[in-house]
Order: C-alpha cells, then structure tokens, then sequence
C-alpha cells in the first residue's frame, strides 16, 4: 500500500534521529511540583484541597469546572504548599498548586474498569472524564468531550494520530513502539465509546519500526494500519482525515461533521490507563532535544516538573541556550524562561543554542507562490497578511482567513522571511473581538 | 536560568531558502549562456553585460535614496535585472544607452511602484521595450559571432542581410559585420530563407547572431531545468510558453511550409528559451497560482507567435510577456483555489450513510 497524504503541506528538517532510537526513561520525580488547574481548553478546574493538607499519587486536587474542562490530578505525594499564580507555558500566569514531594510515592487507591468490553459506555466516558483524559498532542481538548458526539453526528471511524509530523519531536514513535498494546486497547476503547465501525491508525512512514509494531499488535484485530507521506502538516486533524478517507471537514466544521473522531497516539494510552487501571493523568511522555541539549531523550515525567529541572538533567547549559520551545518547533510555544512547568499538553521541550536563534528581518513579499502551495487550507497567507498590514480585517475574513489552523507552514517556506501565519493570528484575532462587539 | 531568551510566535523553524539566495542561483543559472556571449562576441558583449548590471545597481542604489527606502542592493534582484536586461540587447550597444535601459527598467519599472514586489511589468522586459522603441536602429543592429567568417547559415553575409548590405558593427568598434537575426530573416523572407538552419547545429549551440541571451538555446535550457530541479522555478510557465509555441509553429509549418518556419526553429531563435525559463517566470509579475501559470504561460506563447508571424516586430517574447503581466491580477482571480472544506469530495457524505 502506497503510503497517503493531503494536498499541499511542506517538508521541514525533521531532526528527528537524534532522539528516535532512545527508549524513554523515567525522570525522578521533583522535590516540588507546579501543577497549573488548568492544563486544557475549556473551563478551569476548581482547587478541591486545602494548602497544608497531605496528597497522594493520583488524588485529585482540582475538580472539573464544567462539562468542557478537566480535573486535576498531584502527581507526587506530599504536602499541598500553596495554590497561588505562576508563570505559565502559555506567558500568562496561570494559578497552579505547588506540592512538596514527601519521596514516598503514596498512591491514591485507583481501580479499573473490570471488562471494558461490557461495561456501559457511560462507565468509560465517565472514567475518562474523571481521571483528567486530554488531548495530549498539544491541543489539550478534553477527551470526554470529543467522545461525547451529539445524536445527530454518528461517528463510523476513529483515526488513531501516529502521524508526529512535528520536527524534533519522537514522544509518541517510542509510545507506538514502546507502549503499542496500551495504545491499540485505548483505540479499541475509544472505538467502542463511540460505536465506531472502522478504526484506523495512521504512521508517516519515517517510522517503519512503528509501523511493524503496531501492524502486528493490531494483526488479529480489524483496525488498519495506514503508512502516511512524510510531510508537515500531516497530524492535522483535518489533513489526517483528508489523507485517511479522502474527506475533507467543511469550513468552520469539525471532524464530526464527516463522522470522524482523531485521537493521538499519547491520548489513546492515557485512556487504556484511565478505563483499566482508574489511573489518573498525571504522568506524560515527552522529548527533550535542539542543538542546545547535549544528552536528548524520551523521558516519562510527572506532570507539574519544572522544565528547568529536566534541562539540567539533559544537561543544558543555560548560558548556551538561547531559545526555549514547549511542544514542536512548528506550533509550540517559545518561553520566556524555564521556570515553567511541563503540563499534559507539553509534547517535547526544545532548547536551540544562542548563536541559532537570531530573529532576521523580513524583506518584501517577492509573490513568489511559496505560502500558496504550502498551506494545507488552500488558502492564500501572503493575501491575508497583506490585509493584517493595511488593516483590511473584512477583506482578511473574506480571504477565509479564520479557516487557518495556524500550523506555520507559509511562514517556514516564505523566503522573505515575512511571519505570515503571525499576522493571520492577528487577523483572526481581531475578527473574533469584532464578532464579540457585535454580538 | 534567570537570563531572557529570545521568544517569538511559532513556527520557530525557517526552510533556509531566502530571497537573497533565489536572486542569486538565478544569477547562476544565466551565468553559462552568458559566458557564452561573451566568447561568441567577445568585449562586445562583455561591456554590454558588466555595464548594464552594474547601471542598474547603482540605478536601485539611486532610487533607494531618492525615495527614502531601506537600500536593497543585497538581495541581488536588481543584479539579476541588469543582467537579464543585458541578455536581451545586442552586443556592442552603446553603453549610454544600456544605463538607459536601465533606468527604464529598476527606476521606470520598479522602484516608483515601491519597489521589489510592487511592481506589475517585468523590469527588464519594460527596459527592454522602451530601449527597441525608442532607439530601433541600434536595438537592431546585429553583430556576426566571431568564427563565422563572412558566412552565415551557409550563405555569405551580405547576401542574407535584411539591410541590404553588411555594415561595420559600430560602437564597441569589434570587427564584426553585422546580419539579420534568424528570426528578422523569416520575417523579410519566409520560411524558405531559413529552411537550412533547423539541420544544423548551430541554432542549439548558439553560433548564430542576435542578443546576448539569445543565442545559446542549450546552455539557456540547462539553466532553466537547473532552476526547476532546485524549484525555483515550477514546470509550469516555461512548458505552456514552450509547448504552446510548438503546438503553434507545428500546425502554422504543416499548413504553409514555405512561409512558416518549423518547431525548432521557433524554440532555438530569439528569446523563446530565455523567456520562457527566466523572464516569464519572474515570481513578482507571474500568477500565483498553478493554474493560472499554465494560462499565463500559453498566452505567452500564443502572443509571441502571433507577434513573430504576422506582426510588424521579429520577435514578440517581451512583449507577450509583458502583455501576460498586465493579465496577471485577472488570471489570479479566476484560478484561485476553492479552500479546503468547500470542495465536494468522493467519500463525502460516507459518515452519514
């Protein structure tokens, strides 16, 4: 089987063999955990335990503030110190309990759901919801939800995200390889939440040992294994689905709409962990790498480690680093400093030397077509950014520009060096405080 | 790590292929055929080329200045103007009339449009252009390739001469005689004045007279592919241009061989190769668009034939071309693409069955 793809999309320099090969090991846990109450989309969750009191692995220290949030959950046992605000990955204090790690590891009594098989869909969901599931690609939507269709969308596929299209990053590959039993019974599981008739798991082919594990895991199952194009951005969820099932997600619409829900690899663990074991979320696989990390890897971390402390295990000079990513070098976050913690949703820490972080100036638009066939959207970026210049923001939307998902793509390419996809989020963001001042 | 980092919006991650260095390998990629003109013509064409290059760096420099702009001398466009410019004038031109040209090209053409980027015609095609209408004789005086004796095309040279008569090549004082390019021949005499020259090498090598870029068509070819394969260029452009062209010469030539010239003929003369690979493709003044470059590249093609057959200039590459440019916002507009999401698909609809 030739291996699928979308239209458009780039090729970035992967950087991934550094870090592919290397099993993930466990980083010890931290004297003191930052964990931030609202670690997804949607509404923050509510602190549940006093500063002072004494916590467990696993106890839940913030309860969901909604149907659309998630709760929390410590990831050492110790002492509650405080629930005050911190710097966040996002540069915008965020308020997180800070837990001193008392080293004994006590663990909140957790117990599975005996049979998933014949246990009643609402039993999983709700296990799900309970031991804080989210989308662990970075987007941190909580899982729950996206398994809670309306009537009125029936879901007949779930397509399994093993595409990690971002560079540097190798977290969910060693998950695939390392973890791919749990991964398919999470696939399995989600199948069944959603009554799913197809389940299918989708591997861009520079991971070929991936796709051989999962392939024979899957060998007496019915869910398939489809090897993807190597191309950037090809873990979209819209492009996934697009490269899948030849389905394209109308404008302004989401998965559901083609009767497809997406989950990423990590994700589908987490809820094998959660329905079999009532484990909470409070642990995640991550890559550590960039030319500034002397020693990279895959590493297990509890969820609410300082960044700082897994640079220095990574050995990481500070002095050397000149710039610091949470997630991948397409779509994370650059940070101002690493006293940050790493959260559900941080999918790699990226560290690159000083001397290759210079930020060059952009020179003028050569109309050279470079955004047009990258986008993945068939939109026009050079189009759009040149609205943001002149303060067009009805042209912008007129030039669909709120159908862009912001992967970064025409930016990489422009060889100008114009922040194209940087001004299409200034667009969208004034057409969305227009739409509010209407409303 | 108390100290700042640097921090910006994603992506963090740069191709590495910049504007500057595009400019540059196209620079490269002219470099053999003019190397070449340079031993067919020798000073004669040198000057012509050093001058004019460096006319319109210093003209880019001047109206930087003049209009208050950041200086852009490094990104190398207004090198890779002079130097396309350069390919299309005869050899020997009078220098003065080169640093025209170039005004006409980065000052006329661009720079009061804003600049690099904001400008709707080709600067060198307008350089080109203004320099043909306003001093034809010299525009048209075609020097000899050394080596080719008082022969040409097998025939003596004042024989062919559309003038009448050969005349000492001027200026650059070369002592070179001066002939009717293949494609002035065709348009005085027909087909049957040039039926020799497509079974000969010397129109794909390029021993024979007319521009500076026009004559080696193979070493051009290779410079073009050489863009395609580092995509710079796409396929697009120069393959309409080029097969539209042939598609015209073939069924022109299969009607009336004694007055229309054959498929070769027509791809290795003039500015057919050179315009299809480095001036039609020009990013600022081409579609954005696939299709639309094919649409941009067959009507280059269409108007070039149709200048060189029945209209009252030999050639017509720079003026289909820019007659193209003026095209290019409306091509744009009818072959944008329908965004993702509002395309019917095959399997659509297959999640609600």
């Amino acid at each position: 089987m030739s291996a699928l793809t979308f239209a458009g999309g780039i090729h970035p320099a992967y950087h991934k063999d550094r870090t592919s090969g290397l099993a993930v090991q466990a980083i010890p846990a931290p004297q003191e955990v930052i964990i931030p109450l609202s670690q997804h989309i949607g509404a923050p969750a509510k602190a549940c335990v006093e500063p002072g009191a004494a916590v467990k692995v696993g106890q839940m220290i913030a309860e969901s503030g909604g149907f659309v949030s998630a709760p929390v959950h410590s990831s050492v046992s110790g002492t509650m110190k405080a629930i005050e605000p911190r710097p966040g990955p996002m540069g915008v204090p965020v308020l997180c309990a800070i837990i001193e790690n008392d080293g004994t590891d006590a663990a909140e009594d957790t117990a599975g759901t005996a049979d998933w098989k014949t246990a009643s869909v609402a039993d999983l969901r709700q296990k799900i919801q309970s031991c804080g599931v989210v989308g662990m690609g970075g987007a941190t939507f909580p899982t729950h939800v996206k398994l809670s269709p309306p009537p009125n969308k029936p879901i007949d596929t779930v397509i399994l995200n093993g595409a990690e299209c971002e560079p540097f990053l190798t977290a969910d590959h060693r998950i695939m390889l390392e973890h791919t039993a749990a991964m398919v019974e999470g696939l399995q599981i989600i199948t069944r939440i959603l009554d799913a008739k197809h389940a299918v798991v989708g591997i861009e082919v520079n991971k070929p040992d991936a796709l051989d594990a999962v392939r024979s895991a899957c060998a007496s199952t019915d869910i398939r294994v489809v090897p993807l194009q190597i191309k950037y951005p090809q873990g979209g969820e819209k492009q996934l689905i697009s490269a899948v099932l030849r389905r394209e997600v109308p404008s302004g619409g989401l998965p559901m709409d083609v009767g497809v829900v997406v989950q990423n690899a990590g994700t589908a663990r987490a809820v094998q962990q959660a329905v079999t074991a009532g484990r909470p979320l409070y642990e995640r696989i991550l890559t550590v790498t960039g030319s500034a990390v002397p020693e990279p890897g895959n590493f297990l971390v509890r969820i609410g480690t300082p960044v700082a402390t897994l640079l220095t295990h990574c050995g990481v000079s500070a002095d050397r680093m000149g710039r610091l990513i949470l997630g991948g070098p397409m779509m994370g976050f650059a940070q101002r400093h690493a006293d940050v913690p790493v959260t559900k949703g941080t999918s790699g820490i990226l560290a690159f030397l000083e001397t290759e972080s210079a930020i060059l100036p952009p020179m003028a638009c050569i109309r050279c077509g470079r955004c047009v066939r990258a986008c993945p959207m068939r939109l026009v970026p050079s189009q759009i950014a040149a609205c943001c210049d002149h303060r067009l923001f009805s042209h912008a939307r007129a030039a669909d520009a709120m159908d862009c998902m912001e992967c970064g793509s025409c930016a990489h390419e422009c060889p100008s060096r114009i922040p194209l996809v940087q001004k299409i989020r200034l667009v969208k963001a004034e057409i969305l405080a227009a739409r509010r001042k209407t409303a | 790590m108390d100290r700042t980092l640097i921090i910006s919006s994603s992506p963090h991650a740069h191709s590495g292929v910049t504007t500057p260095r595009i400019m540059w390998t196209v620079v490269g990629a002219l470099l053999p055929a003019a190397a070449f003109s340079v031993y067919l013509f020798g000073l004669a064409a040198l000057t012509v080329l050093a001058a004019t290059v460096v006319f319109c760096v210093v003209a880019e420099g001047l109206a930087g200045l003049a209009f208050g702009k950041p200086l852009t001398l490094k990104d190398g466009s207004a090198v890779l103007t002079g130097l396309i410019l350069a390919m299309t004038l005869p050899p020997g031109l009078p220098l003065w009339i080169c640093a025209v040209g170039a005004f006409a090209a980065i000052v006329v053409a661009k720079s009061v449009f804003g600049g690099l980027g904001q400008n709707p015609f080709n600067p060198a095609m307008t350089g080109r252009v203004f320099l043909l209408i306003a001093f034809p004789g010299p525009m048209t005086r075609w020097p000899v390739p050394s080596g080719t004796g008082d022969t040409l095309f097998g025939a003596p040279v004042s024989a062919i001469d559309a003038a009448g008569a050969a005349v000492p090549a001027g200026s650059a004082g070369v002592d070179a005689i001066t002939a009717a390019t293949p494609l002035g021949l065709l348009s005085e005499q027909g087909a049957r004045a040039v039926d020799t020259l497509s079974s000969g090498i010397e129109i794909y090598l390029g021993q024979i007279n007319g521009s500076l870029g026009e004559t080696s068509g193979i070493l051009l070819l290779v410079g073009g592919l050489f863009l395609m394969a580092r995509r710079i260029i796409s396929w697009h452009i120069p393959f309409a241009f080029l097969g539209t062209m042939a598609l015209f010469a073939g069924i022109t030539h299969a009607v009336n061989p004694e007055r229309y010239a054959d498929i070769p003929f027509h791809l290795f003369t003039g500015g057919a190769i050179i315009g299809a690979f480095f001036m039609a493709t020009d990013y600022v003044t081409s579609p954005l668009f696939n299709r639309g470059r094919i649409l941009f590249g067959a009507g280059c093609g269409v108007l070039t034939m149709v200048i060189r057959l029945w209209g009252g200039y030999p050639e017509g590459v720079s003026f289909a071309v820019l007659l193209m440019n003026a095209c290019v916002p409306m091509i744009n507009n009818i072959t944008a693409p329908k965004k993702f999401g509002l395309q019917p698909s095959a399997a659509q609809g297959g999640g609600h069955a």
